[in-house]
């Protein structure tokens, strides 16, 4: 019977186990690139640091492996992890299997402004256009829940339209930035708005991993609470959750993350929306679980898909959103037909 | 001792005025049924019972609490609510449902123990549910489903249990099972019941008093000999209605005289007739 219920041990086996494949999954892409590397190479040059004898790395691979792979590997889990956690939450509070961290207008109004960023030149400054775009994800934020509060709590479906419609406004702004933009901007644009990785550093991991460990460690209180609201609102009343407070705070902390991830990698489609689904297919609904585990997953998901756009194709970089909708979709799909009917 | 204290309670939607001066009390142990036509304000009362709409005026006193001073998870201990079945939009499993009644009781980011666990199953036992405990919620059937939903509220280890028309969707057989069930936990644990039901005859079967609400007003209120009368019936729900003895325990016992079926109807009454 026990079997059946999330209990602490499970949830630390589980996150081990995910834990462990994301050390692999990032290792294995360290060592992955055009400019091969090989795993005994690195085990000699890492060695040839306190012992004599080694061959040390050469500053050209070293440069390679911690000074550009390896940031971009743990950013890669950073935004992976924060739009599966922001998944996992608008699916929630929203009570719908077709929210993503998108779903609320959050992207589009980060998307104009970094655009906005990009076209006067902001990317000159540090964090210029990633300032901008939190600017802009905060001002939708507030725009969405002005929009859709009523009485102290936030109506789901009122949310969801505004969402809709807030998306529909700025993508109209976005379509209208790239008709007026010269070509050298638009270049920078596009990869902007399909997310990307390649702008990795230390600074920008510090800020993003900070501001999702202040989100994911607000939304993991509420755990238990979100549980009760998916299993229903006024049910949630009935077992004494503040539905309103939980729900605002939650929409908050969600966009919060949502905003961080965009600001700084862009908008990467789909790994928001299926990696809660597929953590929810294989380990069930209770958040308890379901929000550490996709945490984890969606952040090897996220460095698995940026390794293969990096090296799928000689000589040139695939924005990663191609790449996780690409093996993400199919996947899915799988999981669809085998998991659930 | 009255554990649920109903005084002079108005409510009203904007400008509709859902409920006007209900004014009631139920015994500790009672089992008292809310009937009354669509739109008479039953759901609405469980709502203001139960402190998810605030009345205009009056108030409503559990055990000794005023609802409206005490927070949702202190009145989750007192008053559980067994709801009509609806769909869910993510599966949880039957105990993971039956665990949460144990999240009143529990601090925000404390797990259930192994006391609550035995709560759970001890419920799942009482509701004939513990062989579902592992099946997800959305493989079992509705009288499955419902009687789950009732272990739940039992988990809650409540004073007061409040069912909102819980037998909507059930079949005959489910439906008398579950207000068997009800009336045996009545019973046994001395629970509270207030159950809202369009099924005049299962309330007279299984109620100690009933209330009939018509027009948001206490139309009757008393036994079910007291208030299912056909005076009372046709005045509320402005239908015919033929009311008889069952000849299995006495209790009133209703039977619709429409139009189309009077030929019928006239003859139950005169089956009926030599019984009364």
């Amino acid at each position: 019977m026990e079997k059946s219920v999330v209990t602490p041990l499970k949830i630390v086996r589980v996150s081990t186990i995910l834990a462990i494949l994301f050390l692999l999954v990032g290792g294995v892409s360290v060592l992955t690139g055009t400019a091969g590397i090989s795993v005994s190479r690195v085990m000699r040059g890492i060695l040839a640091r306190w012992h004599e004898g080694y061959l040390a790395l050469d500053p050209s691979e070293e440069t390679i492996l911690f000074s550009i792979r390896l940031p971009r590997v743990i950013f890669a889990g950073i935004v992976g992890a924060a739009l599966s956690t922001a998944g996992v939450v608008f699916q929630g509070i929203l009570r719908n299997p077709l929210a993503d961290p998108y779903i609320l207008g959050v992207s589009g109004g980060s998307a104009v402004g970094a655009i906005i960023g990009i076209l006067i030149g902001a990317g000159a400054i540090p964090f210029g256009i990633p300032a901008l775009a939190f600017l802009g994800a905060v001002m939708t934020v507030s725009l969405v829940f002005a929009i859709g509060h009523r009485d102290g709590g936030l109506d789901s479906n009122i949310l969801l339209l505004a969402g809709v419609i807030v998306n529909a406004f700025f993508s109209a702004l976005i379509m209208f930035f790239i008709a007026t933009s010269s070509s050298a901007d638009l270049h920078t644009i596009t990869f902007w708005l399909m997310g990307d990785m390649g702008m990795a550093d230390g600074g920008k991991i510090v800020i993003m991993g900070l501001l999702l460990a202040a989100g994911a460690g607000i939304v993991y209180c509420y755990a238990r609470p979100l549980n009760l609201i998916v299993a229903g609102e006024e049910t949630a009343l009935h077992l004494g959750v503040d539905v309103k407070r939980t729900k605002v705070i939650l929409f908050f902390a969600g966009s919060l993350i949502t905003a961080a991830a965009v600001s700084f990698a862009g908008m990467i489609g789909f790994v928001g929306l299926v990696i809660p689904h597929m953590m929810r297919m294989v380990l069930g609904t209770d958040h308890r679980l379901l929000l550490p585990a996709s945490f984890l997953f969606g952040a090897s998901f996220m460095v698995i898909a940026d390794t293969v756009a990096r090296v799928v194709l000689a000589g040139m970089e695939l924005p990663v959103g191609v790449i996780t909708a690409l093996c993400g979709a199919p996947y899915f799909v799988y999981l669809l037909r085998t998991r659930r009917m | 001792m009255a554990i649920v204290r109903v005084t002079g309670l108005d409510f009203r939607y904007r400008d509709m005025w859902a409920l006007r001066d209900i004014s009631f009390e139920a015994q500790r142990g009672e089992f008292l049924g809310v009937i009354g036509p669509n739109g008479s304000g039953k759901t609405t009362l469980m709502k203001v019972i139960d402190g998810i709409l605030v009345p205009e005026k009056g108030g409503v006193i559990i055990k000794g609490h005023a609802i409206s001073c005490m927070k949702r998870k202190d009145i989750a201990r007192l008053v559980a609510v067994v709801p009509q079945d609806s769909a869910m939009v993510f599966s949880f499993k039957a105990l993971e449902i039956v665990m949460m009644g144990r999240a009143p009781h529990l601090g925000m980011l404390r797990f259930e123990g192994k006391s609550d666990l035995r709560i759970a199953h001890s419920a799942m036992e009482m509701t004939d549910t513990a062989s579902l405990a592992a099946r997800n919620m959305e493989t079992l059937s509705g009288g499955e489903r419902q009687r789950v939903l009732i272990a739940r509220a039992l988990a809650q280890d409540p004073e007061v249990v409040l069912l909102d028309e819980p037998t909507a969707f059930l079949d005959i057989r489910h439906q008398a099972d579950f207000f068997g069930l009800m009336k045996r936990l009545n019973r046994e644990r001395d629970l509270t019941v207030l159950a809202v039901t369009h099924d005049i005859n299962l309330a007279a079967a299984y109620c100690d008093r009933i209330v009939l609400l018509k027009e948001g007003r206490i139309h009757a209120l008393g036994t079910p000999g007291e208030v299912i009368t056909e005076a009372n019936i046709r005045n509320v729900y402005e239908t015919d209605v033929l009311v008889d003895a069952n000849p299995l325990n006495g209790l009133p016992r209703i039977t619709l005289l429409t139009a189309n079926l009077s030929g019928q109807g006239s003859r139950s009454k005169a089956d009926a007739a030599p019984q009364l």
